[in-house]
């Protein structure tokens, strides 16, 4: 399984990966082996099958959230490169960031960047800003079923209330940053992937 | 308070009257035992009615009288005020207890008549305080982190022995110890005795400070797999001293590395082979249900005792027959079994520590033993702790390279802080042969005082440490709402993204080991039975409904039965609402004590507590000013208490030496993976089928659950819908069930259950509250609970129960025959 899934992998490509997301050369073979063997219909790409299979995505309550977020807008197949790139996200922060001299700006897994991914997890329509209603859905899908209606409302409101500092109603992702400026985004956002 | 003052001094006058004329009488009787016949033929005048028949019952006697005191003790400790409890650590009460007591027997007899004697402490003492370690371990915990525990264990222990003793001989030539007749193999003893971190002594601290899991297990798994290493030092440099400096060559050194392997791994085999043997027993003992708990503790204490005789890792046997032996013994023996196992040896293994260190303070009060050598143990002391720190932070370095989860400073700080020394090194110093060592007071000293320091000085400083370095604990709530929701969804995502990221490596060797250990070893030492009962479905099923019987009946009885016929929820909302600001101070204590709750689902404890302790008197409270306020409190507690919990905040260590819970997550799974399910299947249908959802969930009520995601199974599903427009859902879902929960805003379309259980037809009088009726199960026939977690009594089996449960991809494919025995 592993040398005939890193004959696919060219090298240019995984160059290209490395400078986009800080991987390391080994990292991101493994991950194409992880990548490969989610792949079942063997067509390069993974679609929201392929990750549904995975059983314990089943049991966490943002499971379907994070898997499309893989996929970006509109698509339903993401490429091995995409896949990369969402993972990047959560690389721990280094203190000497070699691609800290990306000309795209900060490196993908820099704390805006992993905010970021949080925010547009809760921001299903993509306009910059938690409403009420997205809160409300996100609530209720971590939230057990003994809770009502109601309740789920006052804590949305309640919520809302401690973010919004312009009195729009909704978090933008300014106030987002701000009211999380005391939590420690880097280490709960971060996995440690093998060398 | 006043009560303990009177039980100390009850004890005291007690012990000094009663002991006293027994110790006097002790000596006459001395003499008398010696021509029993001949006393008697001497002084029988008439018929005795009634002896004295003190030499009869003497050793048995004062066995009893001291297990008596050490509960009494115990008892004492606990009623002191409540101030210095939280202060100082129970096991230091009773060591200073003991030194009171000491004192007293001392005062008496001016002799320390009751000592530690090595071979009580080994032999009677120490095996079921290991057992019950073992036999409560976190299994998985424990074997992810076994990597870190065995360096730890025996690098770490080397690496103490060798500086210790090595540093003191350097400052002995140095002159700083005076005169003593003691050279370097006897530094190199002494130091590896002390070198040992004590599973006794960590437990007993630990466990009040709860410290997250992974540190724990690390300190204890290390305290517990060390004996191994221990127990060849000790011997190999006993033998080195009795054959003197000269004949030790390279020979003698290479035996005694290879003593290592073969007492540590020769003990640990030892130990696996009693837990298969004891599996295998419990296998066949259906028909002796009443003494099958029995075999538990006599093969666990055979197995310590062989390996003692065989002079191998004593310890390091029970530990791997406790460790193994858990999961076979639970599922073999009957359930009431299970639960006399659990508290028998909680039991044990409480007295056992109690009397430990009891004795330990009572030890103390020995005139014969002190020698004080001032530079000897200030050294001692200064060399434990800092070798200590230095090797913690040595071998964390180097394990880090390696680790997925690296160890972080702090927890590396308490790791180190955390080396207790306990019973243990002092039995070992007083094993010590006096003509061999010379300084064996010295050393019996020294150790007391090192244990002393670690027990009392560490185990008090031990909580505010640990709250000043903010270690990861269990949670803290001054958080803001949005703050706490984040928490939790970060939790969530990343536990989503390592199993996206299939944490490769180690999760193929243990997939493959479950799959090994499912088909071979459990087809081996379980019964039949039991095999078929670890079907998930079956055995939550079935405890789910014990459990929901056992709330049933206690919140009918405190409640009354009108209780039942207000809706619960009201119940909550309005009790908040009256008497949320008055009680604010209440309900975080009822927080923390929701997770001591035995029995608890975690919202019936919060209401069944909370009812309890306010007068249920409805108080007209109604101040709107204090609306706000009370929102906040109610938004507050409504979320803490229903967020679900994520994977990784399982992290509160669930090793408790007097508290067992039996894990409450099972519920919350349910719900979680059932909403997913409807969910995933909405969206499916909406982009490939366009049918009515109502009717397809409905076909699912009366599907068997098995977790096979089916990974290109189609066959073995499609016939179970029997359906074709169901297969193509196949590839992505597992069958699905209705469980026994309804939610009303998922599926407003659906038909309201009209079954209600068995035992509630009969009482019509009494309707179930909303939650008892979500929770009660319906008709066995029909349905399964949904419940993709693996269960086992012993409920620190459950952890990161997403993890290993659902990675046994082969799932027995149960057939549909009602396996059902209510």
């Amino acid at each position: 399984m592993g040398s005939r899934a890193s004959s696919l992998l060219r090298e240019e490509d995984i160059e290209e990966i490395k400078k986009e997301t800080g991987f390391s050369h080994s990292q991101i073979t493994r991950l194409y082996s992880r990548f490969h063997s989610l792949d079942k219909g063997e067509n390069g790409a993974l679609s929201r099958e392929d990750f549904q299979r995975i059983p314990e995505l089943a049991i966490n309550p943002l499971g379907d959230r994070i898997i499309n977020a893989f996929f970006p807008e509109g698509e339903d197949q993401v490429n091995f490169r995409g896949f990369m790139r969402t993972l990047a996200h959560f690389r721990p922060v280094e203190d000497n960031e070699k691609n800290k001299d990306l000309t795209s700006g900060e490196p993908l897994n820099s704390r805006t960047n992993k905010l970021h991914f949080a925010f547009q997890l809760y921001d299903l329509d993509r306009d910059d800003k938690i409403s009420r209603d997205e809160l409300l859905q996100v609530l209720r899908m971590m939230v057990g079923v003994n809770i009502s209606d109601e309740q789920l409302g006052s804590i949305a409101d309640r919520t809302i209330q401690e973010a919004d500092t312009n009195g729009d109603m909704c978090i933008s992702f300014s106030e987002f940053t701000k009211v999380l400026e005391k939590v420690d985004v880097e280490q709960k956002m971060s996995i440690r992937f093998l060398h | 308070m006043a009560s303990s003052v009177y039980l100390c001094l009850l004890r005291a006058v007690f012990l000094v009257c009663f002991v006293n004329p027994l110790i006097q009488g002790l000596s006459e009787d001395e003499s008398v035992f010696q021509n029993p016949h001949h006393q008697q033929e001497e002084n029988l005048t008439g018929l005795p009615i009634v002896t004295f028949k003190w030499h009869h019952v003497e050793t048995p006697y004062l066995v009893i009288i001291w297990v008596f005191v050490a509960g009494l003790a115990k008892l004492s400790v606990v009623e002191l005020n409540h101030h210095v409890i939280s202060v100082v650590p129970e096991s230091g009460l009773l060591i200073i207890l003991g030194f009171i007591l000491g004192g007293i027997v001392w005062g008496a007899d001016r002799a320390q008549t009751f000592k530690l004697l090595p071979p009580t402490f080994f032999y009677y003492l120490l095996p079921q305080i290991i057992l019950d370690a073992s036999y409560f371990m976190p299994n998985k915990l424990f074997f992810s982190n076994l990597g870190a525990i065995l360096i730890y264990a025996i690098f770490g222990t080397c690496w103490n022995a060798a500086t210790v003793g090595l540093s003191l001989w350097g400052c002995y030539e140095a002159g700083v110890m005076g005169n003593l007749d003691i050279g370097l193999l006897q530094f190199l003893l002494f130091g590896s005795l002390i070198a040992a971190v004590d599973p006794v002594a960590v437990i007993a601290v630990f466990e009040e400070v709860h410290v997250n899991e992974v540190l724990f297990i690390l300190v204890f798994g290390e305290s517990l797999l060390n004996d191994g290493v221990t127990v060849v030092l000790y011997n190999v440099f006993d033998a080195f001293v009795a054959l003197g400096g000269p004949r030790i060559d390279a020979a003698e050194i290479f035996k005694g590395i290879f003593s290592f392997v073969v007492v540590a791994f020769g003990g640990s085999f030892l130990g696996i082979g009693f837990a298969i043997l004891l599996s295998l027993l419990t296998r066949c003992t259906k028909h002796i249900q009443i003494i099958e708990a029995g075999f538990v503790f006599v093969v666990g204490y055979l197995a310590y005792l062989t390996a003692e005789m065989l002079s191998l890792s004593a310890i390091l046997s029970i530990t791997f027959c406790g460790i193994c032996c858990q999961k076979y013994v639970n599922a073999n023996m009957d359930e009431k079994s299970v639960t006399t196992v659990r508290h028998a040896m909680k039991l044990l293994a409480n007295g056992s520590e109690t009397m430990i260190f009891l004795f330990l303070g009572v030890t103390a009060i020995d005139t014969e033993i002190w020698v004080w050598n001032t530079g000897f143990i200030l050294l001692t002391l200064l060399f434990v702790f800092i070798y200590r720190i230095i090797g913690t932070f040595l071998f964390t370095w180097m394990l880090n390279k390696f680790r997925l989860v690296p160890i972080e400073v702090i927890d590396q700080v308490v790791m180190s802080y955390g080396g207790l020394r306990g019973a243990v090194a002092y039995g070992l110093a007083a094993l010590l042969d006096e003509d061999k060592i010379p300084e064996k007071n010295l050393m019996i000293s020294t150790t007391l005082i090192v244990v002393y320091f670690t027990v009392i000085l560490q185990g008090i400083t031990m909580k505010p440490l640990v709250q000043w370095l903010k270690v990861k604990r269990a949670a803290h709530s001054d958080l803001k709402l949005i703050e706490k929701l984040n928490n939790r969804a970060f939790d969530h995502i990343l536990a989503a993204v390592e199993d996206i990221c299939g944490r490769i490596g180690d999760n193929w060797w243990t997939r493959g080991w479950n799959r090994f250990e499912e088909n071979y070893i459990s087809w081996l030492l379980m019964k039949p039975k039991a095999r078929k009962n670890r079907d998930y479905l079956f055995s939550i099923f079935h405890k789910l409904n014990l459990e929901d019987a056992i709330n049933y009946v206690s919140e009918g009885e405190r409640q009354g039965s009108l209780a039942f016929s207000r809706s619960d929820e009201a119940a909550n909302v309005d009790f908040k609402k009256q008497f949320g600001s008055e009680f604010a101070d209440v309900m975080p204590n009822i927080m923390v004590d929701m997770s001591n709750y035995e029995l608890g689902i975690e919202h019936f404890s919060v209401t069944s507590i909370v009812k309890d302790t306010i007068p249920s008197v409805s108080l007209d409270i109604h101040g709107q000013d204090r609306k706000n306020a009370m929102d906040d409190i109610n938004a507050h507690h409504l979320l803490q208490q229903h967020l679900y919990r994520s994977r990784k905040h399982q992290h509160r260590h669930k090793y408790s030496r007097s508290h067992f819970s039996i894990n409450q997550n099972e519920d919350e799974v349910q719900e979680i993976f059932q909403r997913t399910m409807r969910s995933r299947l909405e969206s499916f249908k909406s982009t490939k089928m366009g049918v009515n959802p109502a009717k397809k969930i409905t076909k699912h009520h009366k599907k068997e659950l098995t977790h096979k995601m089916p990974n290109g199974h189609p066959d073995g599903t499609g016939h179970l819908y029997g359906d074709e427009e169901v297969e193509g859902l196949c590839v992505f879902l597992p069958h699905l069930i209705e469980a026994g929960i309804e939610n009303p805003v998922f599926l407003p379309d659906m038909d309201s259950p009209t079954h209600s259980p068995p035992w509630l037809m009969e009482t019509e009088a009494v309707a179930p509250s909303q939650r008892a009726q979500r929770r009660l199960p319906w008709t066995p026939n029909r349905l399964r609970r949904l419940a993709p977690m693996r269960i086992s009594t012993c409920s620190t089996d459950s952890f990161l129960m997403a993890d290993v449960s659902l990675t046994l991809e082969e799932h027995e494919e149960h057939s549909q025959t009602d396996h059902v025995e209510m």
